[in-house]
């Protein structure tokens, strides 16, 4: 199996639309490194790919060891209460439930995550100001899985 | 269409058996677990994990639309349901069909056909398949008729129960009449379905029941018997191929009546039709059919060399039956230990934890199926079994013989497991001797206790 310039402009789609700033994919001798023009480089925390991994274009979203990261900034870590996919806004064209900077209560609607159809509000549980929105819209999340960083307060 | 990437709805060692045979096919792997499942084998195996929801299993593995969702959302073309789980939810495979994703498995409409016992019965009775006498009864007019035809003692079930739940036993005339109104009562509150039926008692009766691959379009071969008789509870225990000492006319009369039930269904996949062989009579009877993959499947695939799961995937790939029923070769006998973590000393308590230190067996024909490896841990949400001990031989003794000693390597530190009960089993006389009937292991355990 190997890589070609369309796998490769796939990964870059695919990095793109995710939040990791660096990718670091070995398969078969080959190692293919991608980062963000300008990215604030987060070392700690490259995209995990096992090495056993047969998969020719890996998954976008493997489950993110975010441990450390909210504690470290005094950040709490909202997270998905279940797995479906995430909205940041209520329909297509409209304005987000929520942007950066913007303040939330525990009760805010932060996004919606829609499984077969059946849309679920997604709350903040914790009062705030939003710091960064880490879900993708229109893109999976897995139950647990961190949507938006809020520094509480206020 | 051509399969590229399943996702496996399931945990623990039957998850484990689906990946590697993806792997071996190049086929890409999602497994969806539940939190508990996190660091489990399985998610060091599969090429992509995602977390379906928290530990219990109602909340992740039985969320019908969370799996859907989940399996769309990675790009899997397929799902595979394992075992129990959702595997026999015709929802699911309904779902499947609707939304474009190949479920390995039947149609939504032939799990129905043998979801309900006694549409099965039915559906046995029309392929000419032999039922245990007896039927439904909806009056105690009904019923006095029948018990008179089928003869006593007889057991009264639920239409909606199953393994061993919702069963009564009969032994007098009298009391008829009063078991029927408290088990359709009974029935109702358990099973939400107060019908009820009765069939004959049978006294010594083996289970015994016959592995099918269909190809959904009529043809339906068959890999051989197995003999699940020792069990406790209606939980199976030991499981072993060919099944000992069973007249060979009657072995394929049972072969020639599971295929013929499977093909008037049109079944599609792997099946497995069981028996009940009443040995005192020398006749056996259509018990159900489970339409899935069985935990016991490695017994078949150790006598016949066929990997079940890949031909699953090659007939929802729509490849059909990729060898018919004369090339398939019964090589020697096999047989399966489950290795459950629960106390027998204690009641059968189950035992969850965490596994401070394991060593499985290996040597000439040893399989061990399982999740379990030094640090794993066993949580208390879900079903005991952690691995399976299947041994292969030429002739039924040696693959005995190879199941003891494998036994006897397996080494197991931090929670209680049935290994040596399980060796205990292997070295009864009438074990050894083969052919037990379903009432062994309780009489076995009840003698256990005496000497205790």
């Amino acid at each position: 199996m190997s890589l070609n310039g369309k796998d490769v402009e796939e990964i870059m789609t695919l990095l793109e639309a995710s939040h990791f700033d660096r990718l670091i994919l070995e398969m078969d001798g080959l190692k293919l490194e991608l980062a963000r023009d300008g990215s604030k480089v987060r070392s700690s925390l490259p995209v995990p790919v096992s090495s056993t991994s047969t998969a020719p274009s890996p998954a976008p979203t493997p489950p993110v060891s975010s441990a450390g990261r909210g504690s470290e900034d005094g950040l709490v870590e909202v997270r998905s209460p279940l797995l479906g996919v995430f909205y940041r806004a209520p329909k297509p064209g409209e304005p987000p439930f929520i942007e950066v900077g913007d303040r939330v209560e525990e009760e805010t609607v932060i996004g919606i995550i829609e499984v077969m159809k059946l849309m679920n509000s997604a709350r903040a549980g914790v009062s705030g100001e939003v710091v960064e929105i880490v879900g993708t819209n229109g893109e999976m999340v897995e139950h647990g899985e961190v949507l938006v960083l809020v520094r509480p307060g206020g | 269409m051509t399969i590229r990437r399943i996702f496996i709805a399931n945990r623990g060692e039957i998850a484990c058996r689906i990946i590697r045979s993806c792997d071996a096919l190049g086929v890409e792997t999602v497994l969806g677990v539940s939190e508990a499942d996190r660091h489990s084998l399985g998610t060091k195996l599969a090429s992509r994990t995602v977390c379906l929801g928290p530990a219990p299993s109602a909340k992740s593995y039985l969320q019908l639309e969370t799996v859907m969702q989940a399996a769309i959302s990675t790009g899997c073309d397929a799902i595979h349901p394992g075992y129990g789980f959702l595997s026999e939810r015709a929802d699911l495979a309904r779902m499947c069909e609707e939304e474009g994703i190949l479920f390995i498995g039947p149609t939504a409409s032939q799990i129905d056909a043998v979801g309900d016992k006694l549409r099965a019965r039915t559906e046995a009775q029309a392929a000419n398949v032999p039922v245990v006498p007896g039927g439904p009864v909806e009056s105690r007019e009904d019923a006095k008729i029948l018990a008179e035809e089928v003869g006593l003692p007889l057991l009264v079930k639920a239409v909606g129960g199953g393994g061993g739940r919702g069963m009564k036993l009969v032994e007098k005339a009298e009391e008829l009449h009063d078991i029927i109104d408290m088990a359709s009562a009974e029935a109702g509150a358990a099973f939400g379905d107060s019908r009820i039926y009765l069939e004959r008692y049978v006294a010594k009766g083996r289970h015994v029941e016959v592995q099918l691959l269909g190809d959904g379009k009529g043809h339906v071969i068959h890999c051989g018997e197995r003999d699940c008789s020792v069990q406790r509870r209606y939980q199976k225990l030991i499981e072993e191929s060919p099944a000992p000492h069973l007249p060979d006319d009657l072995r394929e009369n049972m072969l020639a009546a599971a295929c013929r039930f499977a093909a008037r269904l049109d079944y599609r996949g792997a099946g497995t039709v069981e028996f009940l062989y009443d040995v005192d009579r020398r006749e056996f009877y259509f018990l159900e059919m489970n339409a899935r993959i069985q935990v016991e499947h490695p017994v078949t695939e150790e006598v016949t060399g066929i990997d079940l799961i890949a031909e699953q995937i090659a007939i929802a790939n729509g490849e059909g039956l990729r060898f018919g029923q004369s090339d398939i070769r019964f090589t020697g006998h096999a047989m399966e230990c489950r290795i459950n973590a629960e106390d027998p000393e204690e009641n059968f308590m189950p035992s969850p934890g965490i596994v401070q230190s394991v060593q499985w067996p290996a040597g000439e024909g040893i399989r061990v199926d399982t999740h379990i490896v030094n640090g794993a841990q066993i949580p208390p949400f879900y079903d005991s079994m952690i691995a399976k001990i299947v041994a292969h031989g030429p002739d039924r003794q040696t693959a005995l013989a190879r199941l003891r000693d494998a036994l006897m390597q397996t080494h197991i530190e931090g929670v209680a497991t049935n290994c040596r009960l399980q060796t205990e089993i292997l070295a009864d006389p009438a074990f050894i001797k083969g052919g037990v009937n379903t009432s062994f292991l309780a009489e076995l355990l009840t003698e256990r206790k005496e000497m205790a």
